[in-house]
């Protein structure tokens, strides 16, 4: 098997190389590590945790009673403006963001093809996610009693009594104004505070096959976020606009179109076709991941005799797919690590973790402790010693990518040589000291900006910085060592970045007299 | 030793700035605006909107003494009502002309619930001739319950037709 025949690589749809490009538009400003299309989901969290917060303090001082709720709430946002009037706004400016940032979460997640798999969990917990942002937020907007609030109520309800659900329509509720009590008012109350409670329930679901999910975002992102959220409050406070009146018809609305569409979107068609238009695109989404998606990769596979139960495989999988479990070779205490077929995504991040995916053990084979069966350590250490043989110039470089990124075959010349992984967290950091000691004079690491895996370049980074286990020797001269971000489509601008690593190295007279190739496979 | 292909520190700072204003612009303005009419300045609306049991579809008969002594005893009432009840039909004209006709079925299995019916008229605000007759009894012949009112709406306003036998049947609110 060579690992350069592998050609299950994704094509890319029009719609997803727009987006690539907008993605990639924003790594010029925010950098990759912070730049928000890759940490919708997390926004999201933040969003709520805003809305939360502000919306507690309103809830704590509103009078939430029909006659009362307006004045009260009118009274917060002109006498209280800096307290209260800041975080009414806040809360309102937070939901319309987490509408935008839930549908982008959901639109990326879908243009990235990621539904089916692994992911399938992920993707089926997040569905009703929206019906309850929904939900909480348009009933939300009744609240404040006011005009906007009385053409919501009442377009929700004839949208409702479209269905043949109610002895009593719903629309009798609004008829008059002592049709509306305070009964009815509490009952809203307790959905808009209730269903967040479902959402928290639901969002803990949602990341429950996730390890370590980013559930807030890195800090500058939080604060610009937060900031953002302020200087609009400021600028722009939320008001209420003229008391219901349920004997007029609201005349001109100003209106959340982020939540509230959905009214006129009913008029200009009928309750019959909203729901039908709901209902189908609930139910497409629900039925996206079930549907045949092609053949899935094989998954990780443990070796208990090259298992001591580090832990490391269980520590850094992206999918918490690995369990500790009693070793089989019975010594009391030792553990063995397992893996969860259903829960693993093929990705190889455990292979790069173990410490016996080392290419310097002697013998015949390289059995690991965990590996990847259609790519398997051993593999990628016969591949290396082969591409490097094959070599000639005098400075020979390694370039190590990933299935997912820029194409690093790309780069191949007389004296590149290039090895895909299935992503770049599967390298084992010692590859690189193997490749410079076989005659590299320099390795170049790329891998994609965010790691499709999640957790790939991440902790490649931190193995190779010497943060994390298993790191990259510190006797190893970090000026033969370059790493690359790149997504697919990149490969001009990785090339750019080799031709000047090529510069670099040219000037830096090598420290270390490399050792003469020496070959750990017998069998080549 | 780690590149991200990214840009300058200057530019990345101004160009974030840019980006979440944009972004605020976009939440602040599609918040609030364009703004949404339902209706046309010029217009008031009819509501017709009620929710009645109709007439039993037929009066109670008194069981002979023979049909007694067939049932099991602890059903022997002596009265025998068919709990069904009469769908309710509803018409209204507008200035003279018909402008809808309905017949409501009753809600629940043994057709012994509720009628109800619910329907918008925007109309152009003024003076119209409301003209509702509505009929809950099956068996009778015509429309048991009429009404006509002349009205005035002003724009905007919502006219309620409804039914409520403690005040006497149709209502115009
Ligand atoms: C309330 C709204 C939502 C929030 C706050 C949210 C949040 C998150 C977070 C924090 C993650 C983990 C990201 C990471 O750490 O890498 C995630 C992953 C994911 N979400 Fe959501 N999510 C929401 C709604 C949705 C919806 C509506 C969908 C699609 C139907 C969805 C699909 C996914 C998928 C497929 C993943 C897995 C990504 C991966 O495996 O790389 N989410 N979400
Ligand atoms: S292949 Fe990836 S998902 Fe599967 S066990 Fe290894 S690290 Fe976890
Ligand atoms: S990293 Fe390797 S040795 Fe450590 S627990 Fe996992 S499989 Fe076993």
């Amino acid at each position: 098997m060579s690992m350069s025949d592998r050609s299950h690589i994704v094509e890319q749809s029009v719609g997803l190389r727009f987006y690539l490009r907008l993605e990639h538009g924003f790594d010029a400003f925010f950098g990759a590590e912070l730049n928000p299309w890759r940490h919708l989901g997390a926004l999201g969290f933040l969003l709520f945790w805003i809305i939360s917060v502000s919306g507690f303090y309103i809830y704590a001082v509103l009078d939430t009673s029909v006659e009362g709720v307006y004045q009260s709430i009118a009274w917060l946002s002109r006498e209280q403006w800096y307290l209260g009037g800041v975080l009414r706004s806040l809360h309102r400016y937070a939901a319309d963001a987490f509408v935008v940032v839930t549908v982008l979460h959901l639109l990326r997640e879908f243009l990235l093809g990621r539904f089916t798999g692994f992911r399938r969990f992920s993707w089926l917990t997040g569905v009703p996610l929206i019906w309850l942002i929904y939900i909480s937020g348009i009933v939300g907007f009744w609240l404040k009693w006011d005009q906007l609030a009385q053409f919501s109520a009442v377009a929700t309800a004839e949208w409702f009594d479209a269905l043949p659900i109610f002895a009593t329509p719903l629309t009798r509720n609004f008829l008059s104004a002592a049709a509306v009590s305070d009964r009815l008012f509490s009952l809203f109350v307790f959905v808009h505070i209730g269903v967040p409670l479902l959402l928290i329930f639901g969002l803990w679901f949602h990341i429950q096959r996730i390890s370590r999910a980013e559930v807030l975002p890195k800090r500058a992102l939080s604060l610009g976020t937060l900031a953002m959220l302020m200087v609009l409050s400021l600028a722009q406070p939320v008001t209420s606009q003229q008391p219901a009146d349920l004997s007029l018809v609201p005349s001109q609305l100003g209106f959340d179109w982020f939540y509230l569409f959905l009214h006129p979107l009913m008029y200009v068609t009928s309750a019959g076709m909203l729901w039908a238009l709901i209902v189908a695109l609930t139910l497409f989404l629900f039925i996206l991941p079930l549907l045949p998606h092609g053949r899935a990769s094989a998954i990780a596979r443990v070796h208990p005799d090259n298992c001591n139960g580090c832990r490391r495989c269980f520590d850094d999988c992206p999918y918490a797919a690995i369990t500790m479990v009693p070793h089989t070779n019975g010594r009391p205490g030792m553990q063995l690590a397992e893996v969860l077929p259903d829960l693993c995504a093929s990705c190889g991040i455990c292979a790069g973790s173990c410490p016996s995916a080392t290419p310097f053990r002697s013998g015949p084979e390289l059995v690991t402790g965990i590996d990847m069966p259609q790519m398997p350590v051993s593999i990628l250490r016969e591949d290396l010693e082969e591409r490097l043989e094959k070599l000639s110039g005098e400075q020979k470089i390694v370039v190590f990518g990933c299935d997912q990124g820029a194409r690093v075959a790309d780069l191949e010349e007389r004296d590149v040589a290039s090895l895909s992984l299935i992503c770049i967290g599967m390298l084992p950091p010692s590859f690189i000291e193997y490749a410079l000691r076989g005659g590299a004079a320099g390795v170049l690491v790329s891998g994609c900006r965010g790691c499709v895996y999640r957790l790939g370049n991440l902790w490649t980074e931190e193995r190779l910085t010497g943060a994390r286990e298993p790191h990259l020797r510190a006797t190893v001269d970090r000026t033969r060592l370059t790493i690359a971000w790149a997504d697919r489509g990149e490969e001009q601008a990785l090339a750019a970045t080799l031709t000047e690593f090529k510069k670099t190295l040219a000037n830096t007279p090598a420290h270390h007299q490399i050792a003469p190739p020496k070959r750990m496979t017998a069998h080549v | 030793m780690s590149k991200d292909l990214s840009g300058s520190k200057a530019l990345s700072w101004v160009g974030q700035g840019l980006l979440y204003a944009l972004f605020a612009l976009f939440i602040g303005y599609f918040s609030t605006s364009p703004p949404y009419r339902h209706l046309a300045a010029d217009q008031a609306l009819i509501k017709l909107s009620f929710s009645l049991h109709g007439k039993l579809v037929s009066e109670c008969r008194q069981r002979s003494p023979e049909e007694l002594a067939k049932l099991p005893p602890n059903m022997r009432a002596p009265m025998d009502c068919k709990r069904e009840r009469s769908s309710v039909t509803v018409e209204i004209d507008l200035d003279g002309a018909p402008v809808f006709r309905h017949v409501s079925i009753p809600s629940g299995l043994s057709k012994d619930g509720a009628s109800t019916v619910y329907q918008r008229f925007p109309v152009v605000a003024g003076e119209h001739r409301v003209v509702v007759r509505l009929k809950d009894d099956q068996r009778a012949a015509g429309f048991n319950y009429s009404r006509e009112a002349t009205v005035t709406l002003l724009p905007g306003k919502i006219l309620v037709i409804d039914f409520n036998l403690e005040k006497g049947g149709i209502t115009l609110i």
